[in-house]
């Protein structure tokens, strides 16, 4: 007779559930697909797929063969800080010539990026807390970024891909009101820090749902080659146009904020969002110096070529963007360009998402990918 | 005849206060955030705005999904609006009107609500997407959670009360006696009364899902939770069944704390239509404070939620109700 055997209750089954996230998510910033292993509700897995917004832009740039065409292309690959896309590639290509720009010219640059930067700083802290479910404070930083769109609309003549600047200069001439429309911008906009700070950088629920989040430490940010609000939100001081100054940058007094885990760990999403909050006004600061010192005469075309003759050579030039550095690398021929590479902080910040979100829930992981603050034009180029 | 003519009375009560809260939610949302909201439909600031949309939604194709249990996926929507609506049938709407003077009022009405549950579960389940499923399985671990809270406060209330019926507990509250001048509400009667009021706010706005406690059809996250499949009218009885729920509570909450139809005046301004005109104001009061906090806050997180209800909510809930049970033993 066979021995009795008890009926053995059948093995809970632990399976995972893969969802698409993107590309038509309501938080994925534009069209970035992650593929997320979850388990019930935890993230055991982030695998970013890009690529949805390709524009072959370094192909592009190398066929025109005439590096003033590039600059509106430049334009395209970061939209939301297009000013520092044309200003990091006009300085390359100002430094493969050996141009001198016109003081008037750079002094302008400066304050262009810096309102360009809280512009975009702006739209990343207000669709960080669109992600964490504040509406409203996303349409208030929406009535500021819209003062310095029309700011700069005055000056381009664009919205968001400006074309401005161009290889040893500007495009058009400074407006006249330029300096008091700027002048009025600034101190309008310190009250509305505050205001958003009452609102949403010291609301509890704000603060429980990024503190401790998504936490990356200084050494994985370095390993991974982060940079930007991303890099310094994680305690590292490392700011371009401190570190490596270029254009004037070394004419200004200006603080680095870093993240100090004032809400919880180093290098948590708070931190990185508060770096953001306190870079705007470092750049007020910075654009009242320049705003004070800016030499009010000055043609803006004077060094601008009228044919650029192409000549060999090689530069990397890098800049400090919204979203950290951006360096374009160029190889020149007699004939034309023969390589231009450019270096976006979106893609580098991106791909540290699978290393800081393993173990968070669905809800973290929105709220991770929306403090990496990456704009998918940048991702894809 | 006279019996389905009373029992349609909410039914229009509803639909029209939904049309009427929607543009609200979309009028106070814009003022908030410096916009202005719908300004053209109907002429005067946009008020024919949600029957516009409406007529809309009902033109919209049906769709379901192919891989969608159809049966359930379809009634869903219905079951959720139902439950709602049978939940009406207690409330008084003034001293002259209440759909069914029954002695368990309060326990039917809380029976009923939790039915909600069921249908979120059965919307999210039949839907066959992942997104859906795991909006479905928040609410059912929130709604579940916090009808712990929001019972436990009712129950204080019926301590001090002494009836479970909605219209006793009404008419037990009109005067102006307490200090000389304050109306007789509950919430003036038992200082600890107002504690359990606090509860039983944050668990209602839990119970119907909003911010910050929206998870189960949080945007960001879960694309529309379980509403992710639905289109047009179905996901447009979703919509009017959340605004019923919304009110359903918020005058439950009046009906506890603040004397429904009661008037704030003692015996001036009362009757039975200025009764229900004040039991919808203190209705529509809760209602705008909870689209108030919609357009303000962040939302919280799923376990986050859960730790808010067990441990603070819950714990306090139970003190308090010994509490007020012994203030009413002393005095």
């Amino acid at each position: 007779m066979a021995p009795v055997t008890s009926p053995q209750p059948a093995a809970i089954e632990n399976r995972t559930m893969t969802i698409n996230m993107g590309p038509q998510h309501p938080s994925t910033h534009g069209v970035l697909r992650l593929e997320v292993t979850v388990d019930g509700e935890v993230v055991t897995k982030v695998k970013p797929d890009i690529g949805y917004l390709h524009r072959c832009f370094e192909k592009y740039a190398e066929s025109l063969g005439d590096y003033a065409k590039v600059v509106p292309y430049t334009d395209r690959i970061d939209y939301v800080s297009a000013l520092h896309q044309e200003m990091g590639y006009v300085i390359a290509v100002e430094k493969l010539l050996e141009l001198e720009v016109p003081e008037r010219v750079e002094y302008m640059r400066v304050i262009l990026a810096e309102l360009q930067r809280i512009a975009s700083h702006l739209l990343g802290i207000g669709t960080f807390g669109l992600d964490l479910g504040a509406f409203t404070p996303f349409l208030y930083c929406f009535i500021e970024r819209e003062n310095i769109l029309r700011i700069l609309e005055k000056v381009s003549g664009a919205r968001l891909l400006y074309n401005y600047l161009c290889v040893g200069g500007l495009m058009r001439d400074i407006p006249t009101d330029f300096t008091s429309d700027t002048w009025e911008f600034v101190t309008s906009f310190r009250p509305k820090i505050k205001e958003l700070n009452d609102l949403l950088t010291t609301n509890s629920i704000f603060i429980d749902r990024t503190a401790n989040i998504g936490v990356l430490p200084a050494e994985v940010a370095l390993n991974y080659s982060a940079s930007g609000p991303m890099l310094r939100g994680s305690g590292v001081s490392w700011d371009l146009r401190k570190n490596d100054p270029y254009s004037i940058y070394d004419r200004f007094e200006f603080n680095v904020p870093v993240g100090q885990g004032e809400m919880g760990t180093v290098g948590d999403c708070w931190d990185r969002y508060i770096v953001r909050v306190r870079e705007m006004e470092e750049s007020l600061k910075i654009i009242e110096q320049a705003l004070d010192q800016m030499p009010g005469e000055g043609d803006v075309k004077e060094a601008v070529p009228r044919r650029i003759r192409s000549k060999e050579g090689e530069v990397y030039v890098r800049t400090e963007t919204p979203r950290g550095e951006l360096g374009y690398y160029i190889i020149s021929e007699k004939s034309g360009p023969y390589r231009i590479k450019a270096r976006t902080p979106s893609f580098v910040n991106l791909s540290i998402l699978p290393a800081i979100s393993k173990g968070a829930l669905v809800a973290d992981l929105v709220a991770i990918v929306g403090s990496i603050d990456i704009v998918l034009g940048g991702v894809d180029r | 005849m006279a019996l389905l003519i009373f029992a349609t009375l909410p039914l229009l009560l509803i639909v029209g206060y939904a049309l009427f809260a929607i543009w609200l939610e979309r009028k106070v949302s814009a003022h908030i955030q410096d916009r202005l909201g719908p300004m053209r439909v109907g002429g005067w600031h946009g008020w024919a705005q949600t029957i516009a949309d409406m007529l809309k939604l009902i033109q919209k194709e049906d769709i379901i999904p192919t891989n969608a249990s159809r049966f359930l996926f379809k009634s869903a929507p219905f079951v959720l609006f139902a439950a709602s609506y049978a939940a009406f049938s207690v409330i008084p709407f003034s001293s002259a009107y209440i759909g069914s003077s029954i002695n368990i009022g309060v326990f039917y009405l809380l029976a009923v609500t939790s039915l909600l549950t069921l249908s979120v579960i059965m919307g999210a389940w039949a839907s066959n997407n992942k997104w859906s499923l795991l909006g479905g399985m928040r609410t059912a671990a929130q709604m579940v959670s916090y009808e712990v809270p929001t019972i436990m406060s009712v129950l204080s209330v019926l301590v001090v009360a002494g009836s479970l019926n909605l219209m006793t507990i009404s008419e037990m509250q009109t005067g102006n006696d307490i200090l000389g001048f304050l109306p007789n509400w509950l919430i003036f009667q038992n200082p600890f009364l107002i504690v359990a009021f606090i509860i039983f706010f944050i668990s209602i706005v839990a119970e119907s899902h909003r911010v910050p406690f929206d998870l189960p059809e949080s945007e960001s996250e879960l694309v529309a939770g379980f509403q992710t499949e639905y289109s047009g009218m179905r996901w447009g009885i979703f919509m009017l069944a959340e605004y019923a729920d919304m009110l359903l509570l918020s005058l439950l909450g009046a009906v506890l704390f603040f004397g429904g139809w009661a008037s704030p005046f003692g015996s001036y301004l009362s009757g039975p239509v200025w009764g229900f005109i004040w039991f919808m104001l203190k209705g529509l009061l809760f209602v705008f404070v909870m689209m108030w906090m919609r357009w303000t806050l962040p939302r919280y997180r799923v376990d986050q939620l859960m730790e808010i209800c067990w441990t603070i909510l819950i714990p306090v809930s139970f003190i308090n109700f010994v509490l007020i049970a012994l203030w009413e033993m002393t005095f």
